[in-house]
């Protein structure tokens, strides 16, 4: 069991941490700091917790991350962020707008980091998130223009959920909103498109090869044969070398439905995760089915789902949940479940998701929630 | 590349002072406006960036003006004596 577990989470006007000891019963709510900076995604290091990344930019102000080396209590600005190369002539001008995701690199691989960006950019850093560079192998890729099109989300194209296979540095997913998951088993130096069975219901062609809207991809960390998710047309599991994803979230409730943005994992356990639906009827309001918000589960690799929802409102509860918002911690014995919401409240469950707390409310519009020491 | 770098005075709107210590006026060098951002961020590393995009195109809630004249150009030419202002324009709540 962990000494202590902290939550960093990024919002629209700021960074917070909540602090907890190891019974995690009691949250102290740190900060905020960068008050006014738009902060999607915090991310500690698992290789080197005194590392914590935040991506970071403002309202006026360019995109920009930065960087601490004692824990999140000092921060530098990376000295060179994330940004495409000069276009050449003719070339469409291509500029970082924003850092929307940031993941550690390969536990081989130490001061390694990727980040994703929109417009739908991967880029690489090999010194601890102080210099970036484009991971041409994608952002170059000729059918880079023909994979992402579109406007993706409402601040655009968004390049996301950057996994590394445990075994092989080498091994490379992310995935876009939208244009789907991209596998590379090089690197990063060529991908190519990995969603045959995905629906993309928003598309004229009923099997597209890319295309999709990926809202959130993870890889299991024991068992990294094991893909999972959650996207704009519902849940998915993929078992590699496999290429086709099958459709988990046929067992959800009919009225609840299987849209959402966020999935989490059990640390060791391929067969579970937890999943937060949302209202994808109509004009897609985005928010918990009816007003009732729960979170669903599941524990045989998405043949059956539980609903969760004990502490939760039971009615005019309109939450939604952003998918960088919803964390485990590591405790593989009794696992902290996470979640914060676009209206500012952080909630907790210190039992696998059986019962929740709101533990912090009154914050700004969550962005991410991710969990560290 | 100016054969005299002048120095010109440029106000820095307040989300830029992180990078100035606060400082609401700091001093640069350039006969363009190209020239004195680069020399700003010689100063203060990482501002331009904030600024100015990796195409060289004055980001989207940011204005440049020179004196009162809107800087339509990096290559907009600066003198000695002349105001460079970092204006960051609305953004929203």
């Amino acid at each position: 069991m962990p000494k202590h577990t902290t939550l960093w989470v990024g919002t629209r006007k700021g960074m917070f941490a909540l602090r907890a000891d190891a019974r995690r019963r009691a949250w102290k709510l740190v900060g905020p700091q960068f008050l006014g900076h738009v902060i999607h995604h915090v991310v500690q290091d698992p290789r080197e917790p005194r590392v914590v990344l935040a991506a970071a930019k403002t309202g006026h102000l360019g995109p920009t991350v930065f960087r601490s080396t004692d824990r999140g209590r000092t921060w530098t600005e990376a000295r060179r962020p994330p940004a495409f190369r000069k276009a050449n002539e003719g070339e469409t001008l291509r500029a970082v707008d924003a850092v929307f995701w940031l993941t550690a690199g390969h536990a081989s691989e130490r001061g390694t980091w990727y980040a994703g960006t929109s417009p739908a950019g991967l880029f690489r850093s090999d010194d601890g998130g102080e210099t970036w560079e484009p991971v041409a192998g994608f952002n170059d890729h000729p059918m880079h223009a023909t994979w992402i099109q579109g406007p993706g989300s409402p601040i655009g194209q968004l390049l996301h959920s950057v996994r590394i296979d445990p075994r092989d540095a080498r091994h490379l997913y992310l995935g876009v909103s939208s244009g789907g998951v991209f596998e590379s088993t090089d690197g990063g130096g060529d991908w190519r498109p990995l969603n045959a069975g995905c629906a993309a219901d928003f598309l004229p062609d009923p099997d597209p090869q890319y295309g999709h809207d990926t809202h959130c991809l993870d890889v299991h960390p024991t068992h990294p044969d094991r893909l999972y998710q959650q996207n704009h047309c519902g849940i998915y599991r993929l078992d590699r070398p496999g290429e086709r994803w099958t459709r988990i979230g046929a067992g959800m409730p009919r009225r609840v439905g299987d849209i959402g943005f966020p999935i989490v994992l059990h640390p060791t356990d391929p067969d579970r995760a937890w999943v937060f639906p949302m209202d994808g009827t109509s004009v897609w309001p985005r928010t918990s089915p009816e007003g009732k918000p729960a979170v669903y589960t599941t524990a045989d690799g998405g043949r059956t789902w539980r609903r969760l929802d004990r502490g939760l409102p039971r009615k005019q509860g309109w939450l939604t949940v952003l998918r960088q918002a919803m964390c485990a911690d590591g405790d593989v014995k009794k696992l902290g479940l996470y979640f914060g919401t676009t209206s500012g409240e952080i909630w907790a469950s210190r039992n696998e998701g059986q019962s929740w707390a709101c533990v912090a409310r009154h914050l700004p519009q969550v962005f991410s929630v991710t969990a560290g020491v | 590349m100016s054969t005299t770098l002048d120095t010109v005075r440029t106000r820095v709107a307040s989300p830029l002072r992180s990078y100035t210590d606060g400082r609401p006026v700091v001093e640069a060098c350039g006969a363009t406006v190209r020239e004195v951002l680069a020399d700003l961020d010689r100063r203060y590393p990482g501002m331009r960036f904030r600024m100015i995009d990796e195409q060289d195109r004055v980001r989207t809630h940011i204005r440049l003006y020179v004196d009162t004249a809107p800087v339509e150009s990096l290559d907009h030419r600066v003198e000695r004596g002349q105001t460079l202002h970092l204006i960051c324009a609305l953004s929203g709540g």
